[in-house]
């Protein structure tokens, strides 16, 4: 029998273990897809070799957004308002701009009340993992449409739903973000290598993960149920990601059914054909990959676009590259002689 | 004083150095530029004086009036009549001449047509505008524009102003540019010598120069908060545009670049980032003072409705950020170039539940810089937001004020643990543990790489490590805690200002740009035998020197720029055991506040008063 003394805990590159990367007990329902995105991302963020404290969560309200409480305890998380957390994130961001920042959401916070947030935090390119853990349906209020709920679906109280749904990959990859990939809490291996990518994009890369909703959305047939998802989903490709240390065989990946897509630390994406061809660097053949998934209800999932991201907001501004945060006084206040030329320039 | 007052005469009207004049013009005709270069050759003068513009909400062809001020007395408030108008639009002409007080002067541009009955008692001089801006040959885009100027040199060489104090204004306006400064120039000067060579002076009212105002200058509110925040060291300003806040924000985009520079670096050290809307103008600047930075943001009325819930945020995580509120005339829409003070009720407690805010009620452009930077070091004292109540009188006018002053105190970042601190606190640090017994937590930010310095900050209940709670006696402590943070938050904030008269048993409380009325009903009231000490708040939640006032006048009124006396009812709730010597003097129109009004109000009660 094996002597728990001896058991080899895993450790990183930086020597924590997973365990240095857990959050507090989950309060969501047993089998919640969110539950399986928090542990995913503490498997991520423990693999990328990231201390915690130089990681920084962001949430809204929702079930989802009580998830950033049950990962990385060891970082500053902030639970902030319904729909407004890029808000939050896009001030947060210039104040240290080593950390890295995670924002979670789920389909109410960003597809209604925040989808305005959401689309010019994507469009100012703040640097930031957005994950929308989308389970069609408002949950912490206890089952009510969300702006992502199937057309159709039934719910209990509310009736039948008469609106479509909006696609959420869409509407980032029409606001121009530079990396929109598409998820299932039933494929973790896919998740994590997103997951992995995504932090190290330098700019937004957004994320939406179905996760379904077991208590209020999770019959066989509902588009963003366990069962339909494992059986309909169709992934656009194998992931996996390389950090820039470690040298990739190329052998190991038959040519011409993989390419690389590198990202600007010089890490990158080794991506393995399913089915088809499919160009993720394309956006033209992103939309039509979207179009066509939500006119024939294909469950897509997969990197659908990336594109090169030289730069970010923070990039903007030429900032001292010390984090603003701890700069002294006298490096913010303007000097006497200042005050005493603007005061000349009013006489 | 941050008004210049001159010595007070016996109250007896003179006409030199003593008059009202309107220039009622059209605007987005470039009527501003000359406007201001009379206002700032007055200024250069010597001369007490205000300059108001009463414009409306539309961007160019409606009817727009500046309205200039002189009084060597100081007296640089608001009357409801006019000495002289300088009429340049058809469409208000009519109206415009029913203003004039008794023997007024009326500089009309004499293409426009004189109504066919006028008052006798007028003086009338024709102005050949069209006429001297085709002698000067001036290209076809910049007629309406030079239309203008001239005026300037017409009522220049008929009031007396001396082409040298012009030649600084324009210095001033157009230093650098010389093509621009010659041709504006020159139509001025061909105002002043057609005026010269072709009017007689009918009227007495004249300006004559006083010792220069060394210790003043001439600029507006939102300039002035603009640099008090750079000065302050703002590190970020998130905002979405919004009249008559904009121009707060314009000023610090323009001066960011030179005033801002780390020394060290050459590198810039502030953001100024123009968002989607309000909520993400709160959010944004909420998340950077989270996150350990100076954050603010600027707005108005309709621009704080929508920033309600992300203040309660701010409130309840204990989050230090700054906001401007340039009033403006509510509600809804209301007048967006209109002024009023009559968002403090809001503002108060913005935000459901039980919240309290503390509020800077500058009453000078030079108080606008002062609170400008004064605003972070108490944001991030008290951990909370703290909202500087400006108007747009004060905002958006240029006033004569005192030299912008150093930063006196040393920056105050608040109580703040960084990685070495926290040390010293073995594990006994929680984020929002009354540890000094102020009420007052320590606080850490993100970036801190000391393992105890991450928390977990949420708008729930918490405790007092950050952890959810919904425990009872936790919720009660928690809020009591915060009321107590700001309840002895007073004695940090600025004191009122009080202006005494010998005798007074009557007192009246006011706030921001309504002084200079204030203070020259003060001494109308005091000829008219019935003197009154004036308290000027400058700061809520009101303190012992409030309370002290009240206890030492039998009366004290509450004069404001709002219908339902909203400081009034604040001052009620906040002393309300001497509340029923307070008397209410709310009034809103959009105009400022004249002296004539408080007077005529104060003597009415107060005969009832026996």
């Amino acid at each position: 029998m094996d002597n728990p003394q001896t058991t080899k805990v895993e450790r990183n590159s930086i020597g924590l273990a997973l365990s240095d990367y857990r959050g507090k007990a989950s309060t969501l329902c047993p089998g919640c897809g969110h539950n399986t995105v928090s542990n995913q991302i503490q498997q991520s963020i423990f693999e990328l070799g990231l201390p915690p404290e130089m990681v920084a969560k962001f949430s809204g309200i929702g079930c989802s957004s009580k998830g950033i409480n049950y990962f990385l305890q060891r970082s500053f998380g902030f639970n902030g308002l319904h729909g407004r957390m890029p808000a939050l994130v896009s001030g947060a961001c210039f104040a240290d701009r080593r950390i890295k920042l995670l924002g979670i959401s789920g389909d109410g916070d960003t597809a209604s009340i925040g989808l305005g947030h959401f689309k010019h935090v994507i469009r100012r390119n703040v640097p930031m993992v957005y994950i929308i853990e989308n389970n069609g349906v408002y949950g912490l209020t206890k089952g009510q449409f969300s702006a992502t709920s199937d057309l159709g679906l039934e719910l209990k109280r509310q009736g039948k739903n008469f609106l479509p749904p909006l696609d959420l990959c869409l509407e980032a990859l029409i606001s121009g973000a530079k990396f929109v990939a598409r998820s299932f809490a039933g494929d973790i291996k896919q998740m994590k290598e997103l997951l992995k990518a995504a932090v190290m994009q330098n700019g937004i890369a957004v994320l939406d993960i179905i996760s379904p909703c077991v208590t209020f959305n999770n019959r066989d047939d509902a588009l963003q149920s366990y069962t339909w998802g494992r059986e309909n989903e169709c992934p656009i490709q194998e992931l996996t990601y390389v950090p820039r240390a470690r040298a990739i065989q190329v052998k190991d990946f038959q040519e011409g059914e993989t390419r690389e897509v590198q990202l600007h630390d010089g890490s990158s994406i080794i991506l393995k054909k399913i089915n088809r061809e499919y160009d993720p660097t394309d956006k033209h053949a992103a939309l039509e990959l979207l179009i066509e998934a939500q006119e024939k209800r294909i469950f897509t999932t997969g990197l659908i676009y990336i594109e090169n991201s030289p730069t970010n907001i923070l990039d903007e501004f030429d900032l001292v590259d010390e984090p603003l945060n701890r700069l002294s006084p006298d490096r913010l206040r303007p000097d006497r002689a200042a005050l005493e030329r603007l005061n000349l320039s009013y006489q | 004083m941050d008004h210049p007052i001159g010595n007070a005469q016996n109250g007896k009207k003179s006409k030199v150095n003593d008059f009202c004049m309107t220039i009622c013009t059209v605007n987005g005709s470039g009527s501003a530029t000359a406007n201001t270069i009379l206002y700032q050759a007055l200024f250069n003068m010597g001369l007490p004086s205000s300059g108001k513009n009463i414009f409306p909400s539309n961007i160019k062809g409606l009817p727009t009036w500046f309205v200039i001020r002189v009084s060597e007395r100081g007296y640089l408030g608001r009357v409801p009549y006019d000495d002289i108008i300088v009429a340049m639009n058809a469409d208000t002409f009519q109206k415009d001449l029913s203003y004039l007080s008794e023997g007024g002067v009326v500089f009309y541009a004499d293409h426009i047509q004189l109504p066919a009955e006028t008052r006798s008692d007028l003086v009338f001089y024709p102005m050949p505008i069209r006429q001297l801006v085709r002698q000067a040959e001036v290209p076809r885009n910049m007629r309406e524009y030079m239309e203008n100027m001239a005026y300037v040199g017409i009522v220049g060489q008929m009031l007396g102003i001396p082409m040298q104090n012009v030649e600084h204004a324009l210095n001033r306006q157009f230093g650098g540019k010389q093509s621009a400064l010659d041709s504006n120039r020159n139509m001025i000067i061909s105002g002043y010598q057609w005026a010269a060579e072709n009017l007689t002076k009918q009227d007495a009212y004249l300006v004559k120069s006083l010792p220069p105002l060394s210790d003043y200058i001439l600029t507006d509110g939102n300039n002035a908060g603009g640099l008090g925040a750079l000065f302050g060291g703002a590190q970020f300003c998130s905002w979405y545009p919004i009249t008559p806040a904009s121009s707060m924000v314009e000023a610090m985009i323009a001066q960011n670049p030179s005033l801002r520079k780390d020394p060290q670096t050459g590198k810039n050290t502030c953001v100024i980032l123009q968002v989607e809307d309000e909520l993400a103008a709160a959010g944004c600047a909420i998340g950077a003072g989270w996150a350990g930075l100076r954050a603010m943001t600027a707005t108005s009325g309709p621009g704080l409705s929508l920033m309600t819930e992300n203040i309660g945020l701010a409130y309840f995580t204990e989050t230090p950020v700054v906001i401007w509120d340039v009033q403006r005339v509510g509600p809804s829409t209301g007048l967006p170039t209109r002024t009023a003070q009559n968002d403090l009720a809001m503002v108060y407690k913005l935000g459901h539940g039980d919240v309290n805010h503390i509020m800077l009620i500058p009453g000078s452009v030079n108080e606008c810089f002062e609170f400008g930077w004064k605003a972070f070091d108490i944001a991030e004292h008290y951990q909370t937001p703290v909202f500087v109540m400006s108007d747009l009188d004060l905002g958006m006018n240029q006033w004569i004020t005192r030299k912008f002053e150093y930063p006196a105190d040393k920056m105050d970042r608040g109580r703040v643990l960084w990685e070495a601190d926290l040390d010293a606190y073995q594990g006994a640090w929680g984020r929002y543990k009354d540890l000094e017994g102020d009420g007052i937590p320590w606080r850490t930010v993100m970036g801190n790489q000391n393992p105890s310095a991450p928390y977990f900050t949420r708008g729930t209940g918490h405790d007092e490590y950050g952890n959810y709670s919904e425990d009872p006696g936790n919720w009660a402590a928690m809020i009591r805690r915060i009321k107590r943070k700001l309840d002895n938050s007073c004695e940090y904030l600025p004191e009122p200002i009080i202006r005494g008269k010998p005798n007074a048993r009557i007192g009246i409380i006011a706030m921001g740009s309504t002084d200079p009325a204030l203070i020259e009903a003060q001494d109308q009231l005091e000829e008219a035998g019935i003197p009154a000490d004036y308290l000027r708040v400058r700061a809520l939640p009101s303190c012992s020197q409030v309370r002290e006032f009240l206890e030492a006048h039998e009366r004290v009124y509450v004069v404001e720029l709002n219908r339902d006396g909203q400081l009034f009812g604040i001052l009620q709730q906040e002393q309300h055991e001497l509340s029923p010597k307070l008397i209410s003097l709310a009034e809103v129109d959009g105009l400022p506040m004249t002296a004539i009004w408080v007077r005529e109000q104060i003597l009415a009660k107060e005969q009832q008063h026996g």
